[in-house]
């Protein structure tokens, strides 16, 4: 890991009306560090995220996010991120292949670049029989596999995956972290939202938003540390019974 | 005692164009009166189906099913009267209060909020300051309790409910399960499924299911307790490095990650840590710590997928 941030938060706020969404979050992560980004529903996640991934403009503060700042180079950012949700990655009706020619184009890949990748793609994750089948098809599972790997497809600096292993079976949801790590080890950046706690302690660090603040922010280890707590889930449990906001 | 729901032998396949998807698979059990029964599975697994059949909302391709004494074919109009069900996607009206969602369940039932009161005061009470809103402006957790309300409002014998716990967050999800066990104080039957492996051990007995098959069927004591062979708790200082080389190991039989610690399940048997320490000593891993531990559902789906 070097030590240059490859995203570099400053007092980051968002405001709906007289709502603060988000309130002067602050925080660095490293090139190649899995950041799992946690907090109870409706602390403010997917509004920060959705800022880091240049979709909402922020009312104040700073970020830098893979070399870029938010405020004027938004469309660049975008080039350079992957993002995968739970809900929605894929065309379901397109095939394996289409989606990824698909993908590769919205990326800037050229035809050539698309090719190749499509090869590889398909080798690894072992879908040759099925690449001309309907997405609509796939075990959900394999969607998410397969929706990662396109999400990777233009080598990002950054990944974003909000809530990737939502309903997967156990087996694939740790085939899924291993994919994570292969990612993280290749240098991509890797910043992830789960309500598995025990996918809390695969990061190298975890924030917790509690009402729109990060209120801790550190390794899994430190974190049980400093909070007394045998687990990630004891330490998410305290702190989000601190919230006031909310219902 | 008579069952509160009783499946035998049900089967559902779906036609997607030219082919034929089973969704379930000869799917047999039963639920004794005032049982807290969960159905454990990720998606696909059949858990919408099979609640959607046990509601009358939907035919089994074959087998039979009852519910409260009544079959779900002939006798429908019987059961939807006598249950409550809460689908997976948020099901109430969004454009009406709070107030007005559950007057309209109570009008369709034939009753009033006032009537069964003492059922669903203590989940009332939370949503009660927001009753003039409108459901759609409702934050998860709220919807949630007043989809239960309106479920709860004719005082069903059997509650279903459909993954009420998928995309909440832990401390929203513990406070549903304390409120579970409360209704169960009040004799009624609920049947509740979940991707969430760790809720099986808050059900009396449950289902493990995946690809519409039921797996296996007994509380959850009896199955960690069955579980094949002994189940090490590994961990050194590099996590990762560990479970790579651990799953190189020709003594190793399955390795994976949890949380924490790996869990590992060695092929020849040993009672002692010290003895499966040793057959690990192919690793070169630094503060290597191996412990015996108990296995969770969630070693035990994983190992019923495997066969």
């Amino acid at each position: 890991m070097t030590e240059e941030p490859v995203i570099s938060v400053s007092e980051l706020t968002k405001r709906f009306g007289n709502f603060t969404a988000v309130s002067a979050i602050t925080f660095d992560v490293k090139r190649g560090e899995i950041f799992g980004f946690l907090g109870a529903n409706g602390a403010g996640k997917t509004t920060a995220m959705r800022m880091l991934c240049g979709l909402s403009f922020p009312t104040s503060g700073r970020a830098m996010v893979a070399g870029f700042d938010l405020y004027r180079d938004a469309e660049k950012i975008k080039k350079s991120i992957g993002y995968m949700s739970q809900k929605f990655s894929l065309y379901e009706d397109l095939t394996i292949r289409e989606n990824i020619r698909f993908y590769g184009g919205i990326y800037g890949l050229t035809d050539s670049q698309i090719k190749s990748k499509t090869v590889l793609m398909i080798q690894q994750l072992h879908l040759e029989n099925q690449v001309d089948t309907l997405v609509t098809s796939l075990p959900l599972g394999w969607k998410q596999k397969l929706s990662f790997s396109v999400a990777m497809l233009h080598q990002p600096k950054i990944v974003f995956l909000d809530e990737p292993t939502g309903g997967v079976d156990p087996v694939t949801r740790r085939e899924f972290w291993t994919l994570i790590y292969e990612a993280a080890h290749g240098g991509t950046t890797v910043f992830v939202t789960t309500h598995y706690m025990d996918e809390a302690e695969y990061c190298d660090r975890v924030s917790i938003m509690v009402d729109g603040r990060i209120d801790a922010l550190d390794t899994p280890m430190a974190l049980k540390q400093k909070f007394n707590a045998p687990s990630m889930e004891e330490v998410f449990i305290q702190l989000a019974r601190r919230a006031k906001r909310g219902e | 005692m008579e069952s509160s729901v009783k499946v035998t032998n049900v089967y559902k396949a779906f036609k997607s164009g030219k082919t034929e998807v089973s969704a379930l698979s000869d799917i047999s059990f039963e639920v004794k009166p005032g049982e807290l029964f969960g159905l454990i599975g990720p998606d696909g697994a059949g858990k919408t189906t099979l609640f959607r059949i046990l509601t009358t909302l939907m035919l089994a391709t074959k087998g039979n099913a009852w519910v409260d004494g009544f079959e779900v074919v002939s006798q429908f109009k019987e059961i939807r009267k006598r249950v409550g069900y809460m689908p997976g996607r948020f099901s109430l009206y969004q454009d009406l209060t709070v107030e007005e969602n559950l007057s309209f369940f109570a009008t369709l039932f034939n009753t009033s909020l006032q009537e069964n009161y003492d059922l669903i005061k203590s989940i009332y009470q939370q949503i009660e300051p927001f009753k003039k809103r409108r459901a759609g402006a409702l934050s998860g957790g709220m919807k949630q309790k007043l989809a239960l309300s309106c479920a709860l409002i004719h005082r069903p014998s059997v509650l279903f409910l459909d993954e009420p716990t998928t995309g909440v967050d832990a401390v929203s999800r513990k406070e549903f399960w304390e409120l579970l066990h409360q209704l169960q104080a009040h004799g009624i039957t609920i049947i509740v499924s979940t991707p969430y492996m760790d809720e099986a051990s808050l059900c009396q007995r449950v289902a493990l299911m995946q690809e519409g098959r039921i797996m296996e069927i007994n509380s959850p004591k009896a199955i960690t307790e069955g579980f094949r062979k002994p189940l090490w708790s590994v961990r050194a200082a590099n996590m990762y490095q560990l479970m790579v080389d651990l799953r190189t190991l020709e003594v190793v039989d399955t390795c994976y990650p949890f949380g924490q610690v790996h869990h590992v399940v060695l092929k020849n048997d040993t009672n002692s840590a010290e003895e499966a320490k040793q057959q690990m000593n192919g690793l070169n891993a630094r503060d290597l710590e191996v412990q015996r531990i108990p296995a969770t559902i969630e070693d035990c789906f994983m190992d019923l997928m495997r066969q």
